[in-house]
């Protein structure tokens, strides 16, 4: 079986209701996704497919359609996703395990909906679990990173 | 200048080594000053040698030996060194080393940190002696109770300015002139005519020569890093972009993928199984017992799982009570119970004479188990090969996983290598290391080969080591506006004697200060002022939950004061005010009282405010909690949260722990219980035990004051007062008093 992963095609041998995050985690060895739950419940296992934000702990991976981008794919240390910079400028990770989701979830969110409200932002991230509890600095990283890609 | 005196005593656990092409500062150059009775098996004058920098020709490595699960303990360490040894620390590697403290930390004990047990040395005083349990926790390699800045604060500093006076001498030996002539900027000597040199090019001579050890720590005034706004945490650019190597991301060729399922009794023995459909699933390589339960070894971690899922087991009962209700029961019966009785840390004026007559208000609280439920769920990395265990994990505890490991493997202790990785939340859990027993048992059926063993959700919440439930009861009286009597007691299962047995296999004598800690050891002057910890049965296995017996003595001792308070007709925050007799404590509530312009309880129709108050670790900490009702239910619109540490090293890091601890203490408080069924918890999954999710986290305002004496640590201190300081906003609001926790069985919020 076949799928892109950041730009490059991989062929696995796996069985086709094995979760596109353990192909990526143990076969695969991108390690950015990360399991938390295993039923959809924590979104640290959030990866982008065509763009959208999706839960790759509950995706079988028989049935991907599309191109999967991960956090390692969104940017890079040396060239950061504005939400990624916008994170490391509000000092938002503590333990960090979940931020992978969070910051892949927020940069969906800010795809679709570039100046989001409060309450959108809460709507759409409250599916990503933060045990640390930084929540209020998700919530100003992401209006930080919503004014800096729009002046760009 | 006494404090010149501290650190000149000090001196002499700080010098240097030489390893090959270099040299490594901080080594430990004494013997140890005292016997330690949980370490017999180190040799007198046995070397521990603790580097805290290492520097070589190819750079710079500073240890930062206390664990990083979130709290920024692996940034805050390195500034301390690189305050003194003059170098930016993201220009440094930066490591855990390898463990093997536990020399080093039993000096510094002897050298005046708070514990006054260990003075004499002798095990039977000091394990009678009510404090010397978190002595004994200290004087091995251990991370927890808010202590890697207390801890480390001078000695780290000393390591790095040993290191930059020695290499200054390497330096002024080298070119020939006086120490004193010359200065360190980034990572070199200057020398008088403005030549640096590299501290690199100077370690192999540094080696040579005896340390500078009579070194004075600069002052607060002089520093570049410490106590500055924005300071980086330096793993947040890792965190940001997936890059952070967690124990469950290592990798090795061939590795083999392992999940277990054990008794959810957790500890019980025995069981039924049929293997038989898991075998002949794919990727399954083997299904082995384990320590009260079984394991599956695979290929790939979700072949594993689901292998297993597959198994079917029937568990053994243990003898104590199954359901949450037999548990309370057993609670219950052993609150005020003579023969339950464990201790009574604090007995002011005479409660009994003053609760003998007139309106006596009486109260009852209760608190579930809970689990920690970090965002990475336990897992190890063991290989077994040629009589060596290597084992790669996130651990408050390596020491403990060493020896433990060298029993199960029949090897010395000496051939167990831990190395901790960064850990994707802790909260306590990982000071426990079933986990890690289980991959050693799997890893020595296939010796020499790497195997990961991944606990899946439902494994690691089923078989946390939860915080205790416990209940109390509060008597109390007030006159003339006044709260003049405080009597309260509570019921746990004793904590510190199971787990410190469970991981050292001894037992702790004497009373557990867990099931009062937090509540009878608050800053208040009340007339007649009392509380009891008494000691219910052993059920659920239990252990320490971020802030520990604060978490539920912060809910009981504040909740009864507040109940106090408002039959007194007081004001909630002056009431605390007047009754305090600790000076840095009265201005954390003076503070949050400025912050949220406290007027009152009431803000207006269906709002209110609430303050909660706990000095925890040595930290006070006030909180002000304004909520309304809406149709929907309570929601927290604001928290203003006030803390003294002393000297704040970290602002930025400071808030953030002050975030998290508000955050963890709410949710837990609103959203969270373990609810006990046939033995096992029902709450498996996140979908049940949530915490607190981002539409329900307040905005958050903190303060930091610097009025106390002793430096202090921040993880823990902002969990206990949330709780409180949202039930007593509730009554403000509604008139709704609750006594029990999780709140929402009570009322919904938002």
């Amino acid at each position: 079986m076949k799928l892109t992963v950041n730009g490059t095609e991989h062929e696995v041998d796996v069985e086709p209701e094995m979760p596109l995050l353990w192909v990526l985690r143990d076969e695969l060895n991108i390690k950015g996704p990360k399991y938390g739950c295993g039923i959809a419940q924590c979104g640290a296992c959030t990866v982008h497919v065509d763009g959208m934000a999706v839960r790759s702990c509950q995706l079988p991976v028989g049935d991907l359609e599309g191109d999967v981008t991960t956090i390692e794919g969104l940017g890079t240390p040396e060239s950061l996703h504005a939400v990624q910079a916008a994170w490391v400028a509000h000092q938002v990770a503590q333990c960090g395990y979940c931020q992978s989701g969070q910051i892949m979830q927020a940069a969906a969110l800010l795809d679709l909906n570039p100046e989001p409200s409060d309450a959108e932002i809460d709507a759409v991230m409250s599916g990503n679990l933060c045990r640390c509890g930084t929540y209020p600095r998700i919530r100003a990283a992401i209006h930080d990173a919503a004014q800096k890609m729009s002046e760009a | 200048m006494s404090r010149a005196g501290k650190i000149a005593r000090r001196t002499f656990l700080i010098g240097s080594a030489a390893i090959a092409g270099g040299v490594a500062f901080g080594v430990y150059m004494a013997k140890k000053p005292i016997p330690n009775p949980l370490l017999d098996d180190l040799k007198d004058g046995e070397a521990a040698i603790t580097p805290f920098v290492k520097i070589d020709a190819e750079g710079i490595t500073l240890i930062t030996p206390r664990a990083d699960k979130g709290q920024g303990a692996y940034s805050i360490q390195a500034y301390l060194i690189a305050e003194e040894l003059d170098i930016d620390p993201a220009t440094a590697t930066i490591t855990p080393g390898m463990p093997g403290q536990a020399y080093y930390n039993a000096s510094v004990l002897s050298e005046g940190v708070p514990f006054p047990a260990y003075q004499d040395g002798f095990v039977a005083e000091t394990l009678r002696d009510f404090m010397s349990v978190p002595a004994k926790l200290f004087s091995i390699q251990m991370t927890g109770g808010s202590s890697t800045v207390p801890d480390g604060f001078d000695r780290m500093r000393m390591a790095g300015a040993t290191a930059r006076e020695t290499l200054k001498e390497a330096a002024a030996r080298r070119v020939g002139v006086a120490r004193g002539d010359l200065r360190t900027e980034n990572g070199a000597v200057i020398l008088p005519d403005g030549t640096a040199i590299a501290y690199t090019n100077l370690a192999a001579e540094a080696a040579e020569i005896d340390p500078v050890t009579d070194v004075t720590l600069r002052p607060a005034s002089a520093w570049r890093y410490l106590g500055k706004p924005d300071l980086p945490r330096l793993d947040m650019l890792r965190k940001c972009t997936g890059t952070e190597v967690y124990g469950i991301d290592m990798e090795f060729q061939d590795m083999l993928h392992a999940s277990v399922r054990a008794n959810p009794a957790v500890g019980t023995a025995g069981a039924r199984v049929d293997a038989a459909a898991a075998e002949a699933m794919r990727g399954v390589e083997k299904i082995l017992p384990v320590s009260n339960g079984v394991g599956v070894i695979a290929n790939n971690t979700w072949r594993a799982f689901q292998a297993a899922e597959a198994l079917q087991i029937e568990w053994s009962a243990p003898d104590y009570p199954g359901t949450s209700e037999g548990i309370f029961a057993a609670l219950e019966q052993a609150l005020g119970d003579p023969d339950s009785y464990d201790h009574r840390q604090r007995d002011e004026g005479d409660v009994d004479a003053a609760l003998e007559a007139g309106d006596v208000i009486e109260a009852r609280y209760r608190i579930p188990y809970l689990a920690h439920a970090p965002m990475e769920p336990m897992n190890a990395v063991v290989r077994v090969l040629d009589g060596q265990v290597e084992i790669w994990t996130g651990t408050q505890i390596p020491l403990f996983i060493r020896d433990r490991a060298a029993t199960i493997a029949g090897v010395a202790p000496e051939a167990v290598k831990v190395y901790v990785l960064p850990m994707g939340g802790s909260f306590g859990h990982r000071l426990e290391m079933t986990h890690v027993e289980q991959a050693v048992e799997l890893a020595l059926a296939v010796p020499g080969r790497h195997l990961k063993l991944t606990w899946s959700r439902e494994e690691d919440m089923s078989h946390d080591y939860p915080r205790p439930a416990s209940v109390a009861a509060g008597r109390g009286k007030v006159e003339d506006g006044k709260v003049v009597a405080f009597d309260l007691s509570v019921s746990q299962s004793a904590m510190a004697p199971e787990w410190f047995g469970r991981l050292s296999g001894m037992s702790l004598p004497g009373p557990d200060a867990t099931i009062t800690t937090g509540s009878w050891d608050q800053p208040f002057d009340i007339t007649n002022y009392r509380v009891t910890g008494y000691r219910a049965p052993s059920m659920v296995p239990v252990s320490s939950w971020r802030s520990v017996g604060a978490s539920g003595n912060g809910f009981y001792h504040d909740s009864f004061l507040d109940e106090l308070i408002h039959a007194a007709g007081a004001d909630p925050l002056a009431e605390r005010i007047r009754l305090c007799l600790h000076e840095p404590a009265r201005k954390v509530l003076e503070a949050v009282g400025e912050m949220s312009g406290w007027d009152g309880p009431s803000i207006a129709e269906g709002r209110g405010r609430g303050v909660g108050f706990c000095m925890s670790f040595g930290v006070p900490c006030a909180q002000v909690i304004e909520v309304r009702q809406t149709e929907a239910g309570i929601r927290i619109d604001q928290v203003y949260v006030a803390v003294d540490v002393g000297e704040v090293l970290d602002p930025t890091n400071l808030e953030a722990q002050v975030f998290g601890g508000v955050i963890f203490g709410l949710g837990h408080a609103m959203n969270c219980a373990l609810t006990y069924e046939d033995h096992a918890p029902l709450e498996t999954n996140y979908h049940a035990y949530e915490g607190m999710r981002l539409y329900q986290a307040p905005q958050i305002e903190v303060r930091a004051l610097s009025n106390g004496s002793r430096i202090r640590g921040v993880g823990e201190p902002g969990v206990p007062p949330a709780a409180p300081a949202l039930a007593n906003a509730i009554f403000a609001a509604t008139g709704q008093r609750i006594r029990e926790l999780p709140l929402n069985k009570h009322i919904d919020f938002v």
